[in-house]
């Protein structure tokens, strides 16, 4: 059981994370502590991502060598180089995270405009005053 | 290779987008008809493409020539080159029609409102077009992130309710995220074609089941199935008429299209069918959601807020209907995808006039409209028939197959859920209906001192006038030919069973 665990880590810490930034969303009533637990929750997907790419013992990045001289041998033998690719759809998701927290502080700022406040509970009691 | 008519499809509003503060800068004018110049140049280019797949089959356009599964491909096939021209069209639509609108509701914007619609357009037809599973992803983000930014600019409660929509919205796209991250562990590839011929074999390992439950968990919040719909009523209620015109229609039936995709053409049908229980989840999701949609709708006293809950009725349609999964049932779910739509943006571009017309859009506010403007409230009643499932309007039709699948299926549950909801519109419409002949006895101090006023013709403007009766015919005419359009296009899109 404790084997279990330790040899799957990077997804148990995915998974522990994610729901850090879950419990911020829901459970937090400032804006601005909502947007942070969405920015933890997409983090951990970055991870999840990067950590699924990941091999021990020696290996690179893919950079493939050409010997000179050596014909037909282009073949890459995959488990010398760590997996490029989720890397670079993590580079992807980053700009959009990235669009979708400027949104949001953006929201936020035109909610702080209005209400003057960033607490969920007040800006409910204000809309319900009218 | 079919020409480039497939990548014109979406790059046309990309691009015009990124122009469109140039040419606004220019004249403000000028960013309106520059978006339906673009936006109608996509549509040709989209029904260019739709003729193609009908003549010659399913177009394979490989970007920059990379194969697949290495490279991005879009694949054009019977059901989204369907989707391709029904959301061009809509947008199209709507861009003629918002002109009036938006210079009314958020004069000091126009600029940026129409840069902002042409990039929620490009999201919309890159969703519809990719081939590519994480490609949809961005996709899926760049038309939800333009979808926030319109509808945060409506009116007042505008930004709080586009806050919730962010937070929900973003988990949904994360979640459809993560599960395309545990096919790209399983399968190593992101190509959905790919994907389908390279799952089979692993349909017993755990991480596939995940995958399924993230992807379709994900895509439910996208679509405001019934639990997870609580962002959908007020970001829609509050949205400006033309940004609400072009995101209700399109942004659920979009998730509802990725949704029959993924079931589809990313898994097989046997495994979401017969290896799990997904299609008697989906039924009583439908279910439910049909239900509780009628009933919150017959409760609100706002036009707009009651269309948003039909919609939420009508996304347990197209849920329940997938998941009945026999042939009759899913092509009713995929025809009461395009029929949906239609109806849709016809009743909110109505709810947009009568916005312009009267400054709100309450229940009471239809008071005396019928008088006042016949033509506009001509669309809506064919809007309202069609919701409710009258011949020969095309709601009747998908509801019709609808209802012959869940016979078939023998799920009375969602045949009961079907004829329900139903009868519920016909009480909801039939309301709005009273209050606009003014033969409600409705005692309301405002509108007891306008009626006093004497009634006269106060037609809408024709640039939205127009629009709106076209959906209006729209809805017609695809009742009417409805025949042709499944045999023609639907028939190829479901699966063998």
């Amino acid at each position: 059981m404790f084997d279990y665990i330790i040899s799957y880590y990077n997804y148990w810490m995915y998974a522990g994370l994610m729901m850090i930034g879950f419990y911020g969303m829901m459970a937090k009533r400032n804006l601005i502590k909502k947007i942070i637990g969405m920015n933890v929750f997409q983090s951990s997907i970055i991870f999840f991502y990067i950590s699924s790419s990941v091999k021990r013992g020696g290996v690179t990045v893919p950079i493939i060598k050409h010997v000179a001289g050596a014909h037909g041998s282009h073949g890459v033998d995959v488990m010398q180089y760590a997996n490029p690719l989720p890397h670079v759809l993590m580079l992807t998701a980053i700009v959009v995270m990235v669009a979708t927290l400027g949104v949001a502080l953006a929201v936020a700022i035109l909610i702080y405009r209005r209400y003057h406040t960033l607490e969920e509970d007040e800006i409910i009691l204000c809309m319900r005053k009218g | 290779m079919p020409g480039h008519a497939p990548i014109i499809v979406v790059v046309i509003p990309l691009i015009s987008s990124f122009l469109c503060p140039l040419i606004g800068k220019l004249n403000r004018q000028w960013a309106y008809f520059w978006a339906v110049f673009s936006l109608s140049l996509s549509a040709l280019a989209a029904m260019r493409t739709l003729w193609t797949v009908i003549t010659a089959g399913t177009i394979h356009y490989r970007l920059g020539g990379w194969l697949p599964p290495f490279g991005i491909e879009y694949v054009v096939d019977h059901l989204n080159g369907m989707m391709l021209v029904l959301v061009t069209m809509i947008a199209l639509m709507v861009a003629i029609y918002s002109r009036r609108s938006v210079e009314k509701e958020i004069a000091d914007r126009t600029v940026y409102f129409y840069t902002v619609f042409l990039l929620q357009a490009t999201g919309f037809l890159g969703i519809v077009i990719t081939g590519d599973l994480f490609n949809l992803y961005v996709f899926l983000e760049i038309a939800s992130l333009a979808g926030y930014a319109l509808i945060a600019v409506g009116e007042d409660g505008a930004p709080v309710a586009t806050f919730r929509y962010i937070v929900m919205g973003t988990i949904g796209a994360c979640f459809y995220l993560l599960g395309v991250g545990y096919i790209y562990i399983v399968t190593g590839s992101l190509n959905m074609a790919d994907v389908h011929k390279l799952l089979p074999s692993l349909y017993h390992s755990r991480v596939v089941l995940t995958a399924v439950a993230f992807l379709l968990s994900g895509l439910a919040v996208k679509m405001a199935l019934f639990p997870v719909h609580v962002w959908l009523p007020d970001a829609y209620t509050r949205a400006p008429s033309s940004a609400s015109a072009l995101i209700a229609p399109l942004m659920t039936k979009i998730s509802l299209y990725v949704m029959v995709r993924v079931l589809f053409s990313v898994f097989v049908p046997r495994l979401s069918f017969e290896l799990l229980p997904i299609g008697r989840i989906m039924v009583w999701a439908g279910v439910v959601a049909i239900l509780a949609g009628a009933v919150m709708a017959l409760a609100q006293k706002d036009f707009k807020r009651m269309l948003c809950y039909i919609v939420v009725a009508e996304v347990g349609y197209v849920v329940g209907g997938v998941g009945l999964a026999n042939q009759t049932a899913i092509k009713g779910a995929i025809l009461h995808i395009l029929n949906d739509a239609v109806m849709t943006v016809g009743l909110f571009s109505v709810a947009g006039i009568v916005v312009y017309k009267t400054g709100r859009h309450r229940l009471v506010d239809f008071k005396g409209l019928f008088a006042k403007m016949p033509f506009t409230m001509s669309a809506f009643v064919v809007g309202a028939l069609s919701i409710i499932g009258v011949p020969p309007t095309c709601g009747f039709f998908s509801k019709w197959y609808l209802l012959q699948g869940a016979i078939i299926a023998g799920q009375w549950a969602f045949v009961v859920a079907l004829l329900v909801s139903s009868l519920v519109s016909v009480i909801i419409f039939f309301r709005v209906i009273e209050i606009g002949f003014g033969f409600h006895g409705l005692q309301d101090e405002e509108t007891e001192h306008e009626a006093n006023a004497p009634m006269s013709m106060d037609e809408a403007p024709l640039s939205m006038l127009v629009p709106t009766l076209t959906i209006a015919t729209a809805i017609l005419l695809i009742g009417l030919y409805n025949q042709r359009i499944i045999s023609g296009l639907i028939a190829f899109a479901v699966p063998r069973l």
